[in-house]
């Protein structure tokens, strides 16, 4: 896979290209001799975290990778399911955190690409992009400048390619102050029977490179992503440069050569550690190995060393391994699209990597012995801090008058419309995107499979898994779940992106394994595959984020046009709560927004009971039982009463059990996994609680959409309600446009838009 | 009806196009790749939306001068029925085929979202199966759709009835708050002379099928098969524009 991961060892106790000793004595042992400049850059590349996952390598086998569905699990440069009718549903998550956190722009640009090109390099057509962003405070001066860099770099790259950005989620905490996290995901489409690998074959088959020159840009990228971030102005030139517009004819070009029956062997794409990465794993994967002449590479500029070459990370390039014979035909497709395309060398049954330029020997190393870097089993404790947070009882805050709470949280950055972030997209080119974002989950058509479409979501709680990476990992795959079912969708597969501070050091790794662990719980319960993924570490500046998985998860419809949104629909349809529970305020946005604190002990939710609720909302969506649905979340019951509100532009009567002294506060605004809030005409109900009491899933009916106002009250209830809104309030609310810092005036010239 | 859809690198709402004019109203599609140098057999030309060749130095500039906007001049001459949507209809301002110009729009910002057009000119073949102050319903999805003439060309647009289409709300009142990017006098979309030409900022084959949210941008397509199906070609000769 275009592993993208990240690095060995503190700066202070690295050799030269980021290597510890121990890891130069075993590079020699292999080679049984030492190793020559160039050699020891391509290990230390190729061992960097961010490629070799030393780290985490052993960690992530803990996650359940297998199902029927499955066509590719993790190991290639994405995931792949079927999806019916003989298509296959590519997708991938990657992060490009450190970029983003020195470059905005260019990082998150390059980030959008970089996802693209590992879908593509599957044989996929990108039909869908997500992005899964962490920031500090908008108010904070240092902030702003990384908020607007990154989503315009998002939208410019984007927007341009034509894949729709069509959903994903912006999350604000003080502990992505200096680190921001960017990670995009996108989902690709192909015939099942035309997946392409990455596995290099055929002796004698030419190698080819297709896209943009190789320039100076993004070297030792991956070295970069593999460090704590550290502020050094220098580290601007690992970050490369994205060109949409070449990007988009390597999407056309690359398709049209794999379309060519028969003539494109392998496919992979230049990310991380550039053409030493792609020239390695191909070969790795294949069993074969390679003569390269590097001075057949396309250059941006004179005078590249060999060193730079191999290790650019330039954007925009694929590495093809071409049937002998038809190597011209491939080239020519890359020529009408503009593109620089060269055959760089063959492919040799030995398994040895023989790099030249021109005649001159550059490298001579196994690709085994750059793929398989060593693996670390990492020391794990659990942290001190989580006594001291887990020991504070919510029930010690004094409750807050229901109607400024509820106004206040659908205002508080996390909550709010996302609209200013979205209508930056183009979430609607190709054509597909029936549900838009701000629902709980985006909904595609497939044109080429109707009636089927797919449902994606991505979700994480870096709160929730500050305070229990476990839970907050399970939590995580189960939103997700619920988001799909909520728009109708059965979950099919899982990829992630797991998003961590240094994992040497032992209480990070600990929450790292704990984190892996819900995931994998979770994922079980609901028999939904992880089949591919990305971790990034080293996420810490001026202190360690919280613990941050996030999770992308892949629906499918049988027939999209019965989906459902979050909306009321009608008057007098009856409002009804699926799954039970009370909420509870530990960890919830209430505490945070209300008081301030990011504290308590979280529950372990009720796995199968979950799974449960899942296969009953989708059912009952499936079958247009229901008029809406919508996720009970951030927030708790009232927020996701509001956003149906908005929505449906329409009020609703609510009453809510108030049992045995419960606070209001925890009744309105505490939080659970496992509640899913639907309205449906009123003779409908029998046929609801039929096919809940087969799934054992309680139904409580809440009240009845209509009217102007939200008015949520004691069941049963007395007179004066804790809540009562109109709903034009709430959407006020909800889509004032929240203070971030003024932008900058200009960009600065090293980071402005690509022209 | 034989409809040419031309494909710069770069355009990326070709196939958006193709899949409306084909599979949904049921023509007769053809891509037209940028070199190409004649449009001759062509019932309509539609240049789709997308960056051509990135947008780079301006939206569709570069694009204006590829050797189909030639072949384009030579259709347009005879009579040819084209419609610019978005990136297409920047190309057309870029290439001088249609009057005015495009600035970023006023808020800095690409956005993309449903707004509403009203119709201002229905004999056109693009808008033909409409009513005069017709409100549409269609997506937005640009960074540079400001919409500026200066004041001759704007005078010369409203004494020609060249005003296509004006960003309106939902009752069709032009009003500050109805128009997404800053456009002059609220302009959506113009029209060459005769109407033969039109290009728009909104795109309709966003809007064309129920199941995406909207049906309005149908009634475009629709006005051009109601236009070129009852007339013989050589009717077309008097749609020259000048």
């Amino acid at each position: 896979m275009t592993v993208a991961v990240e690095q060995t060892a503190r700066r202070s106790e690295m050799s030269e290209a980021g290597l510890r000793r121990a890891e130069v004595d075993e590079i020699r042992r292999r080679l049984g001799r030492d190793p020559n400049r160039v050699e020891l850059a391509m290990f230390g590349v190729m061992w960097s975290e961010h490629c070799a996952y030393k780290h985490s390598k052993a960690a992530l086998q803990r996650l359940p990778a297998t199902g029927r569905a499955v066509l590719q699990g993790p190991g290639e440069n994405a995931g792949a399911v079927a999806v019916g009718d003989g298509w296959a549903a590519v997708f991938k998550m990657e992060s490009h955190n450190h970029p983003s956190a020195v470059a905005p722009f260019h990082g998150a640009a390059t980030g959008v690409g970089g996802i693209i090109r590992d879908i593509l390099a599957m044989g996929a057509r990108p039909i869908a992009l997500l992005d899964s962003l962490r920031f500090g405070p908008p108010d904070d001066g240092r902030v702003a400048p990384m908020i607007h860099g990154v989503i315009s770099g998002i939208s410019a790259y984007g927007n341009s390619i034509g894949v729709p950005t069509v959903g994903g989620e912006t999350v604000f905490a003080p502990c992505y102050r200096t680190n921001p996290l960017v990670n995009v995901a996108c989902l690709g489409l192909a015939r099942s029977d035309r997946l392409a690998t990455a596995r290099a074959a055929g002796p004698g088959n030419p190698v080819v490179y297709l896209g943009a020159r190789t320039g100076r840009d993004g070297i030792h990228g991956a070295s970069f992503a593999s460090a704590e971030l550290a502020g050094d102005p220098r580290d601007r030139s690992a970050v490369q440069m994205g060109d949409p517009f070449t990007g988009k004819l390597l999407i056309e070009a690359s398709l049209e050569a794999l379309a060519s029956e028969g003539a494109v062997i392998a496919i992979q794409d230049m990310g991380a550690a550039g053409l030493t990465c792609a020239l390695s794993e191909t070969s790795a994967r294949g069993g074969v190995g390679m003569e390269i002449d590097l001075g057949r590479v396309p250059r941006r500029e004179d005078g590249m060393t060999a060193e730079e070459v191999l290790l650019s990370e330039s954007q925009e390039r694929m590495l093809l391994i071409v049937e002998a014979g038809r190597e011209d035909e491939v080239l020519r497709i890359g020529r009408r699209w503009g593109l620089a395309a060269a055959v760089i060398g063959r492919v040799i049954a030995q398994p040895l990597l023989d790099i030249r330029e021109g005649s001159t020997p550059v490298a001579s190393l196994t690709p085994r012995s750059l793929v398989d870097a060593p693996v670390y089993a990492p020391a794990a404790e659990e942290p001190a801090y989580l006594d001291e947070v887990r020991r504070v009882d919510p029930a010690t805050f004094p409750p807050a008058p229901p109607r400024a709470a509820l106004l206040a949280l659908l205002a508080a950055p996390n909550i709010a419309d996302k609209r200013w972030v979205f209508r930056r997209y183009d979430h609607m080119v190709q054509t597909n995107t029936v549900v838009p974002p701000g629902a709980d989950a985006a909904v595609l058509r497939l044109k080429e499979a109707f009636p089927r479409g797919l449902a994606l979501s991505v979700d994480g709680n870096g709160r929730y898994c500050y305070l229990d990476p476990q839970v907050g990992g399970m939590l995580a795959v189960l939103e997700a779940a619920q988001n799909l079912a909520c728009v109708g969708a059965t979950p099919a597969a899982v990829t992630d992106c797991l998003n961590f501070a240094s994992p040497e050091r032992p209480e990070v790794f600990w929450t790292f394994r704990e984190a892996i662990e819900g995931i994998a719980q979770a994922c079980e319960a609901l028999a939904v595959p992880v089949v591919g993924g990305n971790v990034s570490f080293y996420n810490e500046a001026d202190g360690a984020i919280f613990p941050t998985p996030v999770i992308a998860m892949l629906g499918v419809f049988a027939d999209v046009r019965c989906h459902a949104t979050p909306g009321w629909k009608t008057d007098n349809d009856l409002v009804v709560l699926l799954g039970g529970g009370v909420g509870q305020l530990d960890g919830s946005e209430y505490l945070t927004t209300v008081h301030g604190i990011a504290a308590g002990r979280l529950r372990r939710p009720d796995l199968a009971g979950t799974a449960r609720l899942i296969e009953c909302t989708r059912d009952a969506v499936a079958q247009q039982l229901v008029s809406s649905a919508h996720d009970c979340a951030d927030g708790g019951i009232a927020v996701t009463l509001a956003e149906s509100c908005i929505a449906g532009g329409r009020g609703a009567r609510i009453g809510l059990a108030l049992d045995r002294g419960a606070r209001t506060d925890r009744v309105l605004f505490g939080e659970a996994i496992g509640r899913i809030v639907v309205s449906l005409p009123p003779e409908r109900l029998p046929a609801l609680r039929s096919l809940a009491s087969r799934l054992a899933v309680p139904v409580q009916a809440l009240g009845t959409v209509g009217g102007s106002r939200l008015i949520v009250g004691p069941q049963g209830g007395p007179p004066d309600p804790w809540i009562d809104v109109d709903v034009d309030d709430l959407a006020a609310a909800a889509q004032a446009e929240f203070r971030i810092a003024p932008r900058a005036q200009q960009p600065s010239a090293s980071d402005g838009a690509p022209r | 009806m034989d409809i040419g859809i031309i494909v710069f690198p770069g355009s990326n709402c070709d196939a958006d196009t193709h899949h409306v004019v084909r599979d949904v109203l049921g023509h007769r599609a053809q891509y037209v790749w940028h070199e190409e140098r004649t449009l001759d057999g062509l019932d309509a030309v539609i240049l789709p939306g997308g960056f051509a060749h990135g947008d780079y130095l301006r939206a569709g500039a570069i694009a204006a001068t590829s050797p189909v906007v030639r072949a384009l001049r030579a259709y347009a001459a005879g009579g040819g029925v084209t419609l610019g949507i978005c990136n297409g209809f920047q190309v057309l301002l870029e290439a001088g085929l249609l009057p005015g110009a495009m600035r970023p729009n006023a808020g800095g910002e690409f956005r993309c979202e449903y707004v509403r057009i009203r119709v201002e000119r229905t004999d056109t073949p693009f808008t033909c199966a409409l009513a005069p102050g017709q409100v549409l319903r269609l997506p937005i999805a640009h960074a540079e759709g400001n919409y500026y003439a200066d004041p001759p060309t704007h005078r010369a647009l409203l004494a020609g009835r060249q005003i296509a289409f004006r960003y309106c709300d939902a009752s069709g009142a032009i009003l500050p708050g109805a128009n997404p990017n800053g456009s002059h006098d609220a302009i959506a979309g113009v029209a060459s002379p005769s109407g033969a030409m039109v290009g728009l900022m909104p795109h309709p084959e966003r809007a064309s099928e129920h199941l995406l949210g909207s049906e309005d941008g149908r009634l475009i397509f629709e006005s051009l098969a109601r236009w070129v199906t009852p007339r013989p070609p050589a009717t077309r000769d008097r749609l020259e524009v000048r």
